[in-house]
């Protein structure tokens, strides 16, 4: 028999019994959606991560103190206090590393900013003059702290929007001075609303010369981060392992396992923190894959007794020359049907409910979330579908195929 | 009964011709039924042999044998054995599906054989809405929708009054005087055996008289035009 007709008979099978093929297709409907929302959440938390990470430009490459995270459990010491300022001057010099543009250290912690009576609980970011460019942030009133400022430990602050909303409210800001540590700090600028970038809310920021929150905020000699821009993308391996030789000798290091240190481009991360996303999708869709099973062994069911039910049809298909292929194809035809019909309604709702919760997430939320519907999803969902109807079909089929036909005739 | 085993057919040699009338008579539990599934390639002799055309069918494979079931056989139940909620048409189209007939000529075959046992007026009705005679002549339609050498017919008449029981008789027997498809039929009814050339008479398995039906009647014509 013909594709296309074992195709129509095995729909006509499942024609005659509307409702009960309808609540078997349920089961597969149920757990293709939940697969597909997983993914389809996965990959829009991947995009959002991923978008926080490229805030930084992708010549930038991070120096963390600290022994290299070995796993996502792993965390990084941030309290390593290895990187130092002679350590920012010998990575600063030409001949160590050539292809560096620009380096800028960074210091960052949290305190309570007051002005007046208000208080504010601030992300204090302390850098250097570059900090403008690489970040890529601006200022809506007045300018950012001068290298003579960092040089100097100069008392000055930039601001965000909403540290400036928090402490001053709609009154004039700029000169004013806010407290920090029982240190007064004037206010020079105040940045431009920007939101999030690479996890750091500017929002709620209080930028100050790295010298002086080292010296007056932080009390530390060293730094939390090296921020350091490559000249090219292609530069960037190069630069990695000149930032390495550089420090290695300066710390006195013969062997890069006992490094205090380690160097990450935005390619790593971009990779570590979509590694960390896939493996969380990974587990929730096989989580979502245990109620396809369940589908599966209700599909395997149902056609059991479809197949008990029309012996007698089997038998007679046989004895007119149905051969054992032809039936096992009718039947295996009909919950891959099945299983096919659920999993493109599954997918029709799971793009329908994923694509409403990316809307509450970016709407009601406010969080930079964009539906992101992965076609690889679909095709997915609609291959389990069909592989779950080839696997839990292939039982019954096969004792639909086996049956002797004179039996088969005789069964009432 | 498991672990018993009960011999159907013993020692029986049997010889039918191209294009005759046979018909197999007997008590119930003789072996009428399972020598008829065997003619008809629906069981195998577990010994002895069956030739079929001049070939062993022991040599066919599972698929040569359906296809032999689908090609050389046509199949007459005394339960009629339609698909319910199947319309005459698609019931009598079924065998043409399993056959390496064209597709263009499936319709064609289809109406053919519904219009040659007299239904073209029920063509697209389902067998629920057919008396019993009506449902037999739809099956008798699928039987010869594939022109098969051999049409076998398991009591056709067993579950029908009389008088559908002659007018499905009339037609088999056309079927062999005017087409020349052989017939295989079973029945317990003297009275529709005699409407074949020879009969075999069986018992326990084995065949008790085979003889030739000197005085064979006609089914009265009712169906002529």
């Amino acid at each position: 028999m013909t594709l296309a007709h074992t195709f129509k008979t095995a729909l006509r099978g499942l024609r005659v019994n509307k409702s009960r093929s309808a609540l078997t297709v349920l089961g597969i409907v149920i757990g293709i959606t939940s697969i597909i929302v997983v993914m389809a959440l996965g990959a829009g938390a991947q995009d959002l991560i991923l978008g926080q990470v490229q805030g930084l430009g992708s010549n930038t490459i991070v120096v963390i103190p600290g022994r290299e995270p070995k796993g996502p459990s792993d965390a990084p010491q941030v309290f390593s206090d290895s990187l130092k300022e002679r350590d920012l001057e010998a990575l600063k010099r030409k001949s160590n590393v050539p292809a560096l543009s620009e380096i800028m250290p960074i210091v960052f912690g949290g305190d309570t900013g007051a002005y007046g009576s208000e208080t504010y609980r601030l992300t204090i970011f302390g850098a250097s003059d570059l900090i403008a460019k690489i970040f890529d942030i601006s200022l809506s009133e007045g300018a950012f702290f001068t290298e003579d400022d960092v040089k100097g430990r100069a008392d000055v602050v930039v601001i965000g929007s909403k540290v400036k909303d928090q402490l001053f409210g709609s009154s004039n800001a700029l000169g004013q001075k806010i407290k920090i540590k029982n240190r007064s700090l004037r206010v020079i600028g105040i940045l431009a609303k920007k939101g999030q970038v690479s996890f750091f809310n500017f929002d709620e920021a209080a930028l100050i010369p790295y010298s002086t929150a080292q010296q007056y905020v932080f009390g530390i000699k060293y730094f939390h981060r090296f921020i350091v821009e490559a000249k090219s993308t292609a530069e960037i391996p190069q630069t990695v392992r000149d930032i390495q030789a550089t420090l290695r000798e300066a710390h006195h290091i013969d062997n890069p396992s006992k490094d205090d240190f380690f160097v990450e481009t935005q390619a790593d991360l971009a990779k570590r923190l979509g590694s960390i996303t896939d493996n969380l999708t990974l587990f929730l869709a096989s989580v979502a894959a245990i109620s396809l099973v369940v589908g599966g062994i209700g599909i395997m069911n149902i056609m059991l007794v479809s197949v008990t039910e029309r012996t007698r049809e089997i038998g007679l298909r046989k004895a007119l020359g149905a051969t054992e292929n032809d039936v096992l194809s009718q039947f295996l035809l009909e919950s891959i049907i099945l299983t096919g019909i659920g999993g493109v309604i599954g997918i029709s709702f799971g793009a329908g409910l994923s694509f409403a919760v990316s809307f509450i997430l970016s709407r009601v939320l406010a969080v930079g979330w964009a539906f992101s519907f992965p076609v690889s999803a679909a095709l997915l969902g609609l291959g389990v579908s069909a592989a779950v109807g080839l696997v839990f079909g292939l039982y019954p089929a096969r004792q639909a195929a086996r049956k002797d036909p004179i039996e088969a005739l005789r069964y009432e | 009964m498991e672990g018993v085993d009960t011999v159907a057919l013993d020692d029986l040699s049997l010889h039918i011709e191209k294009g005759e009338f046979l018909a197999i008579m007997g008590p119930s539990g003789s072996g009428k039924s399972t020598l008829l599934h065997m003619l008809g390639f629906l069981d195998v002799p577990t010994a002895g042999e069956y030739r079929f055309e001049g070939k062993k069918i022991a040599e066919y494979s599972k698929e040569e044998i359906a296809h032999l079931r689908n090609k050389k056989a046509g199949f007459v139940f005394q339960a009629f054995n339609l698909l319910p909620r199947t319309s005459v048409f698609e019931n009598v189209k079924l065998p043409l599906l399993y056959s390496d007939v064209k597709e263009s000529l499936w319709d064609k075959f289809a109406r053919e054989a519904v219009e040659s046992v007299g239904l073209a007026h029920r063509m697209f009705h389902e067998p629920s809405q057919l008396s019993g005679g009506e449902k037999q002549r739809v099956a008798i339609a699928r039987a010869l929708v594939n022109k098969p050498e051999v049409i076998f017919a398991d009591e056709p008449t067993g579950n029908l009054d009389s008088k559908s029981g002659q007018l499905v008789m009339e037609i088999i027997q056309r079927l062999n005087e005017e087409r020349g498809h052989t017939v295989i039929l079973v029945t317990h009814e003297t009275y529709t055996a005699e409407l074949a050339r020879r009969i075999v008479r069986m018992r326990d398995g084995k065949v008790e008289s085979d003889t030739a039906v000197n005085h064979r009647r006609e089914a009265k014509d009712h169906f002529k035009k």
